[in-house]
């Protein structure tokens, strides 16, 4: 399905456009050249259901998510106001209708957010190569996914929606099971290379048992070219299942079922096709916080120092008022994130940071320690390049932020049935934002063995680490891995404090203790 | 115009409605959005499939939090397992921004949320009223109905954007192409009146959560009705061993001990429509909620004798809604049941826990009555 951008804006927005760029590159932002597109509101939420790519493959949950934008929008709970994708060009959404100043508003944020994927270094995954004419990343993703869109259609037509469908969904029962750190490992080493040593008698060089022949005129008689080649791959099949499989835990579980599970071609595609968009999504959650929160510090600037004028500057306020308000549940990232920036702007600026004032404990001394090195900003440009969320909260998030900020950590507590606050101490609610932060949310799990109880099941494990899974899911995340593996799948984690094994054989579910040695 | 979307779209209702895909039943949650209506926070129902994940139990996560409080105090409302977590970046920078809604668009919500046909308000006085409501602007129209502000709003874009503005002598000449219109819509009113009478069983039995069910429903139930009619009346009427007419705030704080005689109620209900509304004016909506016990089995039958004989041939139609409850036995429902075997002006619903309360709303009023 072919979808042509109409990327022709209106001349005053263009004017808009043009100077907010001018604007933004004259306080240093680099960024990509970006394409604005100005929707309806039915369009707009048509491609925000789709994650931004308006070609994408179809599946019903797009569906379900455009029902819950329309209705909200329609019942003006609320409105999309902009989008802007990682693409070269990128590519954003100016909602038709808006006020002049929010389409500002908005552009000068996605510029912020265009800098930001050319920069940091989690998005140097989703290059895609090099421009041969001017050396520039290529990152055709709405080309990419409007390409997987095509795969995925072209099956439908031949095996129907409703098995593709289903099928789809049992991936992305999975879609979370990626390694953050597989994109920048060097290529995991084939099968065949990774043999080495002679210990097994059955390693690698020995022939297959072959009938003695006498007369060499005989060989391709006694011992037939079939014959030979299918002893030797019922050997090489031997070592195979000798070799654990894989040989350390495997946290790309998507990749080790695309390599192992017994898939048909349609599968393949099909999983293939949901990796790829998982792991180009990836940098986007491990950066929500740092991502945000430039786009918002960024156009905070651009519109109070450049670009908003006298009569808008009190809808402009308004409007980051709104995107900044705190709730007691929940942290806002665009609000934390700022205020991270500012921040550390403010600190580098005053000479804040190294040893000296590391051992600085006068209080007073510290509260006036101007040194008035003015190196804020430049400070911030390389933190928007080398962090992402955990490691920027990590290195930044300081005692007397936390204070200034009124962070907190809430738990639930069981005698009340209700959540509280629980504490403002600085060292727990540092480590339970990273907690939250690590891998982009999700547990960690990872493949051990592929050839589990030597019935060639598969065994996974869960890292954990003082949260259970949500059990009532596990069953039905085990059953969508029974589906794309085809043997019984089972995940070792702990449950209540206890380790446990968690199984699906096909047919029934079971849940049993493991001894201390997981 | 037509999207993209829209095939993903039907699918995704046809999975809702049972058409196709039933393992997925099983994940449809009822989502929400939260509105408001004033200062009250409501919850409108969306329908949502959840995709099962590897994904951390809630409660024992916690998680951080932004602004006032001392440790022990409660955070406002539920933060959600997770909330947005997964999403989080899939789409990025996102902005959306909240503005309330009005509780007409709640009441047209709720009505297509879950399909109820609009009541067909019964006898003579069946007479419908058209009334017009602006919605909207559109760029055609009579001159009455020209929207000065906005066609001076685009005129003043326009002769920006032309350049021909000039601030020294500010004069605004509106084309064809800047005349903006109000547009407006038809709605069908009913004209004919009606009475909603509420019971409920104040007795030691029905607790505050199941107080705060019939609340909830009630709320729609209301919601709903008045969408569908000009002029509504709401009685209350409680009862333990004796019945009393309060108003609605005593309805539902009102906490007794004793007896449960329903009988009381159902009488003070007959006299009261014989009373106050004539039924060739009045469309009557009696709602009974208790827990299902009675005093007595004798009593049951007068009950069921004062349904059949004085309040069903007055009302459009008598629903009684059982809530469940860890001391009541549920008998009632089972004895209405029984006695009004497919009766068209009797409608039941056992309404479990909160969750149920939708379909519930769907028992009632999805017949249209």
């Amino acid at each position: 399905m072919s979808y042509v951008f109409q990327t022709e804006l209106p001349r005053e927005l263009r004017e808009h456009q043009q100077s907010i760029a001018k604007h933004a590159e004259a306080f240093g932002l680099d960024f990509y050249p970006t394409l604005f597109e100005v929707l309806p509101y039915d369009r707009m939420n048509e491609i925000a259901a789709y994650g931004g790519f308006p070609t994408r493959y179809p599946h019903w949950r797009f569906g379900m998510e455009y029902e819950r934008l329309s209705k909200s929008h329609e019942y003006g709970l609320s409105k999309i106001y902009e989008m802007v994708i990682n693409n070269t060009p990128a590519v954003a959404y100016l909602l038709e209708g808006n006020m002049m100043v929010d389409q500002k508003l908005v552009m000068a944020h996605v510029y912020g957010h265009v800098d930001f994927f050319k920069n940091n270094f989690a998005f140097s995954v989703t290059n895609q190569g090099r421009d041969p004419q001017d050396g520039g990343d290529v990152r055709k993703w709405v080309d990419t996914l409007a390409n997987h869109g095509a795969i995925v259609r072209k099956w439908t037509r031949r095996l129907g929606t409703e098995t593709v469908e289903t099928f789809i969904d049992a991936c992305l029962s999975l879609e979370n099971l990626i390694d953050p750190q597989q994109p920048f490992l060097p290529p995991a080493p084939s099968v065949a290379s990774s043999i080495d040593g002679a210990e097994d008698p059955t390693e690698a060089g020995q022939e297959p048992h072959l009938l003695p022949v006498h007369r060499d005129y005989m060989a391709g008689f006694i011992n037939p070219e079939e014959f030979v080649q299918a002893q030797r791959d019922k050997l090489t099949a031997e070592r195979e299942q000798k070799r654990k499989t894989p040989e350390a835990p495997e946290r790309d579980v998507l990749g080790f079922l695309l390599r192992h599970a017994p898939l048909q071609p349609w599968e393949r595609d099909v999983l293939s096709v949901v990796r790829r968009e998982a792991y180009y999504f990836l940098p986007q959650m491990q950066t929500k916080i740092m991502n945000e929160g430039w786009a918002t510090y960024w156009h905070s600037r651009l519109m109070t120092e450049r670009v908003a004028d006298g009569t808008e500057i009190v809808d402009y306020a308004e409007r980051t008022a709104s995107v900044l308000a705190t709730s007691k549940g929940n942290i806002n990232p665009y609000k934390l994130g700022i205020e991270l920036y500012r921040n550390i702007a403010a600190r580098w600026d005053r000479g804040q940071f190294g040893k000296e004032w590391d051992e600085c404990e006068d209080y007073d001394q510290r509260r006036h320690w101007d040194r008035r090195v003015g190196l804020g900003q430049k400070k911030i440009f390389e933190v928007r390049s080398l962090y992402n969320d955990v490691t920027f909260v990590d290195e930044f998030l300081t005692e007397d932020f936390v204070a200034d900020q009124q962070l907190f950590t809430f738990g639930w507590n069981r005698r009340n049935d209700r959540y509280e606050v629980q504490t403002r101490e600085f060292e727990a609610v540092k480590s339970q934002l990273l907690g939250q932060l690590t891998n982009a949310g999700n547990p960690i799990i990872s493949v051990l063995d592929s050839n589990h109880e030597n019935r060639g099941e598969l065994l996974l494990h869960h890292d954990h680490h003082g949260v259970d899974l949500k059990l009532e899911w596990v069953r039905e995340v085990l059953k969508a891995l029974h589906r794309v593996w085809q043997r019984p799948v089972e995940l070792h984690t702990v449950v209540e404090k206890k380790p446990s094994a968690l199984r699906w054989d096909g047919s029934a579910y079971a849940q049993r203790a493991l001894g201390k040695a997981v | 115009m037509s999207l993209k979307i829209d095939q993903d779209h039907t699918r995704f209702r046809k999975i809702v409605r049972g058409k196709i895909r039933d393992n997925l039943r099983q994940y449809i949650s009822k989502g929400e959005m939260l509105g408001k209506q004033g200062k009250d926070v409501v919850s409108i129902p969306v329908p949502h499939i959840d995709i099962p994940r590897f994904r951390f139990g809630g409660k024992q996560q916690g998680g951080v939090g932004q602004g006032e409080g001392e440790a022990g105090d409660p955070i406002g409302g539920e933060p959600g397992e997770g909330d947005g977590r997964d999403k989080a970046g899939s789409d990025p920078g996102q902005h959306a921004i909240e503005v309330e809604l009005s509780l007409e668009e709640l009441a047209d919500l709720l009505g297509e949320e879950l399909s109820l046909p609009n009541i067909k308000p019964k006898g003579k006085s069946a007479i419908v009223d058209q009334k017009e409501r602006y919605v909207g602007i559109r760029r055609v129209g009579p001159n009455s109905l020209r929207h000065f502000k906005r066609t001076f709003r685009s005129a003043l874009r326009r002769q920006i954007a032309l350049g021909s503005y000039d601030p020294a002598r500010p004069v605004i000449i509106p084309t064809r192409d800047d005349m903006r219109y109000r547009s407006w819509k038809t709605d069908d009113q009913p004209v004919t009146n009606a009475v909603l009478i509420y019971m409920m069983d104040v007795s030691g039995s029905m607790g505050d959560e199941q107080k705060e069910i019939v609340r909830i429903e009630s709320f729609w139930i209301d919601t709903w009705l008045r969408r569908q009619y000009k002029g509504i009346e709401t009685r209350f009427i409680i009862h333990d061993a004796a019945a009393r007419e309060v108003d609605r705030d005593t309805f539902f704080r009102t906490r007794e001990s004793g007896g449960t005689m329903i009988s009381s109620a159902y009488k003070l209900c007959a006299n009261m429509i014989e009373h106050d509304y004539p039924t060739t004016e009045w469309n009557i909506y009696p709602f009974h909620f208790s827990d299902g016990d009675n005093w007595s089995a004798e009593d049951t039958l007068t009950c069921v004798d004062i349904l059949r004989n004085r309040i069903i041939p007055a009302s459009n139609v008598f629903c009684y809604g059982q809530v469940d409850s860890p001391y009541g036995s549920g008998q009632f429902i089972k004895d209405l049941r029984q006695h009004f075997v497919g009766h068209e002006g009797v409608i039941v619903s056992e309404i479990a826990n909160r969750d149920r309360i939708v379909e519930s709303i769907r028992d009632f009023l999805g017949k249209g009555k």
